[in-house]
């Protein structure tokens, strides 16, 4: 009986085709790209179309005590959009107009469910780049990525969300539409907001409008693949390529299970007896990239690599790309369960990490692959593994405790970019300890007394 | 694993964009089916006959779901438990798999266009009246022939030449009863390439349609006939005009796999099957005495061709031999029209939305022929080009390579 009255109420704020409520729509939004069961359904989804019915929203669910669970493509991977405690989904792929790319000031005014591919093609189609590129970016939202701090493969050099989102709209769990930041790169009246709204993963408001910043297309890219017989070789030749002040855009690491895996799958030649490939590549001027290049091949080529390979085509630097490409799609085809960790270590400590996953994993008998952005040392230790299988996730679950604590040990992160939200909740004291706890739930609660937004997310999480 | 990639590429998804339009949604409702999490319901029914089949999920799976086969179990689950409606039942069990009754079925449609009721209907504007979609369903069927293209050809048609090699043609109900145009290029193509012809009468439809209802059962009992069929005709290979046909018919020993009576015809047979374009392009010394035909031509990739089959490089290369004809790519060449079997009439709205979208994408290439290696893209396109106000011809690869052969002929007799 509630339920049919909340549901009319939704269907006049949004209309009857924005409202999805049989029993097969509530099962498709049981589970985002989390390794979690998909227990728990939301009572609705709604599709609204501007800010004004998502406000509308929020003010029905402040008057009903319903929890609200903001969701971009559902593609994140710490279960930030799972309905753990029921109430409303609220879908901002509707709201997907990119309203504004300002040339004279650099910035792009967007909706937030503008996919982040889209917006990269219409920036670059003007000469403007916008550099954060998740992996998933074909699909991911801008609204999502802005929830999450999305990094990806250009971290290193260019930063990660966080360091172009300058503006946003957001309604807030009271319903009212606070507004941060603006056009400006600089800006410091009063407590920066908007930076703070940033990875804040549902939990303090909707994001109804972002503004970037964007910065001016490099001319020219320039790739390499690097081949190793052992992957010290690989680390020490990371190090001294940043110890030399190059800045690559991309420097993306695949260890020896990657390497094989990937060969197993594609067949596309990589030797037997390489453990460790980098692929790197340096962008910018014509003139900084022939120059920057070159170090590079010269850096590389005195830690006795197998084999230096620089593209000469776009096409060849394609096919350069293809086994980072699919050392995901490789390793998701070994086991039926693939739980992908994102910890992170100041670069200079990401050869003790991987030494230490490596010894952690083979205690606890266990199969993972490495890949990641080894240049900004966030690494994707990736768990092979078969959920139905207890003894063995047991197994697992210890190895991720304990990559978690060496992490902390080496100064890192126990999330470099996919957030904290259901999967994580647990260990975020290890890292933030009680203060830092105390004054993150003091926000909170200042943002949204009654708990209404994204319930669970950050702070409790999820108990297996 | 449910990152989800596979939203990316989905058709439906991105016209729809709610996840129970996804593949990923797809797959999470037919895991709930089998957990017992939800029943076969109307609306659950509706939710997987939404995927087109056009295997794009399938092509960027990071760990390779074949969401394609955990939809057609679906549908078969999904017969088992809802009846399905009576005129389908009827189509697919009466009529399609019996070509006789296949083409008197076609028989109103062929008194519609021939007697003078399509002109004066179109004369007296009489579609006006309807609203678009019956406008479009009206326009959908081109002008359909006088006679059905087995009974026009004869089961054998010699080698125009010397004989070198002796093809099987499985004609596919489309070219049997719709193109014939198609069905007359490709013979004569292969003809005028040293090829004997084979087209047994007998042989009947691939299955497909049945397949794509969840009438398994059906389907296999047509892969049984069409394999006895052309086992007993002795030819080296099996070639198919049509990307569907050909797209299941290569599979038709992972259909029967179940059925150790036909384990090793069906894989003698599939291995046999070869799309025209591959086998004019790969298969034998293709002759390169063509006229020329002027003009720009884009190509768009039917689902069933490009991810079904792999064939995505061939009919370009056939066309790119023409000389005087201009190949332009569209953007997205493989992104689905649509045309799916009957998609435009189980889905017409979501089917015209993808449909606009191809057509624009091929309006920008200024293109005079659209060409397409298979007839429910060529039936949706045809569509499309009138919706968008296009003059292109759409057409099969193989119709301009035989124009080509036919002006080079016409140029030899004119000057002896
Ligand atoms: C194959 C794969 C590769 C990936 N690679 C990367 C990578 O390289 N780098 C990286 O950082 N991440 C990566 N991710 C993770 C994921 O894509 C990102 O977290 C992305 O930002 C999520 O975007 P989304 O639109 O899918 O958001 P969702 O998953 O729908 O939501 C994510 C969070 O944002 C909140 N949210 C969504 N929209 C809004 C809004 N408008 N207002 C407020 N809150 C909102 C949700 O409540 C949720 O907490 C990857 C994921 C996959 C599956």
């Amino acid at each position: 009986m509630i339920k049919q009255n909340l549901l009319k109420e939704l269907r006049l704020i949004v209309g009857k085709e924005n409202v999805l409520s049989s029993p097969e729509d509530l099962v498709c939004y049981s589970y985002d790209a989390a390794p979690l069961p998909a227990d728990n359904l939301p009572d609705a989804v709604v599709l609204p179309s501007s800010t004004e019915e998502a406000v509308n929203l929020l003010h029905l669910a402040k008057a009903r005590g319903i929890k609200v669970v903001p969701r971009g493509s559902g593609t994140n991977l710490s279960g930030g959009t799972i309905p753990i405690e029921g109430g409303i989904i609220i879908q901002l792929t509707r709201m997907s107009r990119i309203l504004e790319i300002d040339s004279h000031n650099l910035t792009a005014t967007v909706e937030p469910g503008v996919i982040t591919r889209t917006l990269h093609s219409a920036v670059e189609q003007v000469g403007l780049f916008y550099p954060p590129d998740p992996a998933s970016a074909n699909v991911s939202t801008i609204g999502g990525n802005v929830a999450e701090c999305a990094g990806g493969l250009r971290g290193l050099k260019y930063g990660t969300t966080k360091d172009y989102v300058i503006g946003l709209e957001t309604v807030l769990a009271s319903g009212e539409v606070l507004v941060t930041g603006g056009k400006t790169v600089k800006n410091v009246a009063g407590y920066d907001l908007t930076k703070l709204m940033i990875g804040s993963e549902g939990t303090l408001g909707i994001f109804t409008k972002i503004i970037l910043r964007l910065i001016p297309l490099p001319e020219t890219k320039k790739t390499l693949l690097i081949l190793y017989p052992n992957f010290q070789a690989a680390a020490s030749s990371v190090s001294e390529i940043i110890a030399n002040r190059i800045l690559p855009t991309t420097l993306e690491f695949l260890d020896k299970v990657t390497i094989n895996c990937v060969e197993a799958h594609t067949h596309i030649g990589l030797p037997r007896n390489a453990e460790a490939i980098l692929l790197i590549e340096v962008d910018g001027s014509k003139w900084d990239v022939e120059r920057e290049a070159e170090k590079v091949v010269e850096i590389c080529s005195r830690h006795q690599p197998l084999e230096v390979k620089l593209a000469l085509t776009p096409s060849e630097a394609m096919s350069l790309t293809l086994a980072r490409r699919s050392a995901l799609a490789s390793l998701s085809r070994v086991r039926p369960t693939t739980i992908l960790e994102d910890v992170t270590v100041p670069p200079s400590r990401l050869t003790e990490m991987i030494i230490e996953i490596k010894r952690i994993v083979q205690r606890q008998d266990i199969q993972v692959g490495i890949f990641g952005h080894a240049g900004d040392g966030n690494l994707h230790p990736t768990f092979l593994t078969n959920e139905r299988d207890e003894a063995e996730m047991k197994r697992v679950e210890a190895a991720i405790r304990e990559v978690f604590e060496v992490t902390l040990k080496l100064e890192g992160t126990i999330s470099g970019e996919h957030g904290i939200g259901l999967t994580k909740a647990r260990f975020l004291p290890w890292q933030v300890k009680p203060l830092g706890l105390k004054v993150m739930k003091i926000i909170k609660e200042g943002f949204d007394p009654e708990n209404i937004l994204n319930p669970g997310k950050i702070f409790t999480g999820y108990s297996p | 694993m449910r990152c989800g990639l596979c939203l990316a590429v989905c058709p439906t998804y991105r016209e729809l964009q709610i996840e129970p339009a996804g593949p990923r949604g797809r797959v999470a409702l037919i895991r709930a089916v089998a957990e017992g999490r939800l029943s076969v319901t109307k609306n659950l029914a509706q939710y997987i006959y939404g995927c087109l089949n056009c295997l794009a999920c399938v092509s960027v799976c990071p760990p390779g779901v074949r969401t394609d086969e955990l939809v057609s179990g679906t549908k078969v689950q999904i017969n088992r438990e809802l009846p399905p409606p009576f005129l389908r039942k009827l189509a697919l069990q009466n009529i399609s798999p019996f070509p006789k009754r296949l083409e008197l079925s076609l028989l109103p449609f062929y008194l519609y266009q021939q007697t003078s009721l399509q002109r004066v209907v179109h004369r007296l504007k009489v579609m006006d009246a309807f609203s678009e979609r019956w406008r479009d369903l009206e326009y959908l069927l081109p002008s359909l022939p006088r006679k059905p293209m087995r009974e026009q050809l004869k089961e054998v048609v010699p080698a125009k030449e010397v004989r070198k090699h002796r093809v099987g043609y499985f004609l596919g109900c489309a070219q049997d009863l719709i193109f014939t145009s198609t069905a007359l290029a490709t013979v004569a193509v292969l003809t005028e390439n040293s090829c004997e012809v084979v087209i047994p009468k007998e042989q009947r439809c691939c299955g497909m349609p049945h397949a794509g209802y969840g009438e398994i059962e059906q389907a296999k009992k047509l892969a049984r006939h069409n394999i006895n069929v052309f086992t007993s005709a002795g030819v080296e290979v099996i070639v198919t005009d049509c990307a569907t046909c050909g797209c299941l018919t290569k599979g038709y020993h992972t259909l029967l796999k179940d059925d150790p009576d036909y384990a090793e015809s069906a894989l003698a047979f599939s291995r046999k099957v070869r799309d025209i374009a591959e086998f004019l392009s790969q298969d034998i010394n293709l002759r390169q005495d063509f006229g020329e035909v002027k003009g720009r031509a884009t190509y768009h990739d039917p689902c069933h061709l490009a991810r079904g089959q792999n064939v995505v490089l061939e009919p370009r290369r056939l066309l790119n031999l023409i000389p005087g004809l201009e190949l332009v790519e569209m953007k997205e060449p493989d992104w689905c029209c649509g045309g799916a079997g009957t998609y435009l009439l189980s889905h017409y709205d979501l089917s015209t939305k993808i449909l606009d979208r191809k057509m624009a994408n091929i309006a920008a290439t200024n293109a005079d022929f659209i060409a397409t290696g298979c007839p429910a893209c060529q039936l949706q396109l045809r569509l499309g080009a009138k919706r968008a106000g296009l003059k292109a011809q759409v057409l099969r690869p193989i119709e301009l390579l035989n124009r080509a052969y036919q002006i080079a002929h016409l140029r030899h007799t004119s000057r002896a």
